[in-house]
């Protein structure tokens, strides 16, 4: 039973993953949309190489949420296309699978950018932001995976509104705004002279708390939103 | 590549519900309705399909067609009423269920950025079959498309991807087989060889329910044909002589019929 939920979850991903390495498309637009946010932002709070305080920890959540949401509302697009959607509905499998299989394609997107825009953050803002790579890789990661399990299944349940577009960031950013937060403040922590280690395990914890709340009701109510 | 023979029964007369024995040997409507908001789109409908039997849903655009497909294949609800397979209950609507089931709807259902035989490879893997990868090779064979098949479906024709997209239905050998509009794009010859592939699924007793315009293409293909009428079904018949003349007469006396009402 749980070898065939992670069987049908890993062809999900995989079938998203070789899809989006054949096409590039959510790839390119978010990382373009992650790095001009970045880019803008750097020349409002940057002057004469002194960045302003903690904005850097801002911006890159910021980024984040942004290139996500652009990722997550077309995270469905390629099941609403030529209704494969109702086709992978039709399979004997648990639905939840179809979901975690969707988030873990999103998460493995949205780590790239992730991959790629810290850096960028660190040499337009002149930060430490890579000083403690473990904690920040432990609030980005338990940030996205936050933000991406809400946003999937917004993303599922609004593949048949015609406004999805407009829908998917008006529902997202209120639910999402503790992730966002905690994520912010954890980063604001990494960028102090002298870390406090205890607060930033803290919001890491936070983050999983908000994870755990999330994707448990994400997989009870996936199955009930795409049924009818 | 031969249809594996299966023991459910060649039956062709409609039973009773409480007849059904085997599991999958029958699919039923009981009173069916179905509402879309304020919308009726499936009104009190009431038929069974027997296993090794082709039945035809006909009717004009909107009649509810392709709702009576959906709610066969678990993709909606019905509103009020309820529909059996075989011996499972009208409430059973889960995977046991569902993968018995194979849907070919309007659109193909394939990944235009994947190749034929990764579609195949993907929906063999999905719906649990055992050996994905020889599925894949045999519904490519059946489809002949095996000399295409690692090239995207978005370079295919409509022809191609209909042939694909019914094999990509049928790749877990489903007892009950929902076709809408199987026949769109296939030119004479991949329409003669889709009629032979339902034929085989039917000697193999297996439950075909289609809906069609192209009543040339499945001309003594339907052993029985339901008619449709604004969401209500008007009857279940068989057909006898021309399919063509057999939908004209019936949804002529529909049209008098509700001209006189009026």
């Amino acid at each position: 039973m749980v070898s065939r939920f992670i069987q049908v979850a890993w062809l999900i991903v995989k079938k998203d993953l070789t899809i989006e390495a054949r096409s590039r498309e959510l790839f390119l637009t978010t990382l373009f949309f992650a790095a001009s946010c970045v880019l803008v932002f750097a020349f409002g709070f940057v002057s004469d190489q002194n960045p302003i305080g903690e904005a850097a920890a801002g911006i890159l959540w910021i980024a984040i949420a942004f290139a996500g949401t652009l990722a997550l509302g077309r995270a469905f697009e390629r099941e609403r296309y030529h209704d494969v959607l109702h086709a992978l509905l039709l399979a004997p499998a648990d639905r939840p699978a179809i979901y975690i299989g969707k988030l873990l394609g999103v998460i493995c997107l949205l780590a790239i950018v992730e991959i790629i825009i810290v850096p960028l953050i660190s040499l337009f803002f002149q930060t430490p932001i890579l000083r403690h790579p473990w904690l920040l890789g432990g609030l980005l990661a338990c940030g996205t995976l936050g933000f991406a399990s809400v946003g999937t299944l917004f993303a599922a349940m609004l593949v048949r509104a015609r406004s999805r577009d407009v829908l998917l960031p008006v529902l997202l950013y209120p639910i999402t705004i503790p992730v966002i937060i905690a994520g912010v403040r954890g980063t604001v922590l990494l960028l102090q002279p002298e870390i406090d280690v205890v607060m930033v395990r803290a919001w890491i914890g936070m983050l999983v708390f908000f994870d755990v709340v999330f994707i448990t009701l994400s997989l009870w109510t996936f199955e009930p939103l795409m049924t009818d | 590549m031969a249809e594996p023979a299966v023991s459910a029964p060649t039956v062709k007369s409609v039973m009773s519900t409480s007849q059904f024995s085997d599991a999958f040997d029958c699919l039923a409507f009981e009173d069916v309705s179905r509402y879309f908001g304020r919308m009726r789109a499936l009104s009190h409908v009431s038929f069974s399909c027997m296993a090794g039997e082709i039945v035809g849903v006909l009717g004009p655009n909107g009649a509810g067609k392709s709702t009576l497909l959906a709610l066969a294949a678990t993709l909606i609800s019905p509103s009020a009423g309820g529909i059996r397979y075989g011996n499972h209950g009208t409430h059973e609507r889960g995977g046991n269920v569902r993968a018995n089931i194979g849907m070919l709807s309007h659109d193909t259902q394939l990944y235009p950025e994947l190749t034929a035989r990764e579609n195949l490879h993907f929906f063999a893997g999905l719906f649990g079959v055992q050996d994905p990868a020889s599925c894949a090779e045999a519904a490519l064979s059946r489809s002949a498309l095996r000399a295409r098949g690692d090239e995207p479906v978005m370079k295919f024709s409509r022809g191609m991807r209909q042939r694909l997209a019914l094999e990509r239905a049928l790749i877990h050998d489903p007892k009950l087989v929902l076709l809408d509009e199987p026949f769109t794009g296939l030119d004479d010859s991949s329409s003669k060889s889709l009629a032979n592939r339902l034929q085989g699924l039917r000697d193999s007793g297996r439950i075909i329910l289609l809906t069609t315009h192209d009543f040339e293409a499945a001309e003594g293909l339907l052993d029985r044909v339901a008619l449709l009428w604004d969401g209500a079904l008007l009857n279940v018949e068989p057909v006898t002589g021309s399919l063509r003349d057999h939908y004209v007469s019936h949804t002529r006396q529909v049209a008098r019929t509700v001209k006189v009402s009026k």
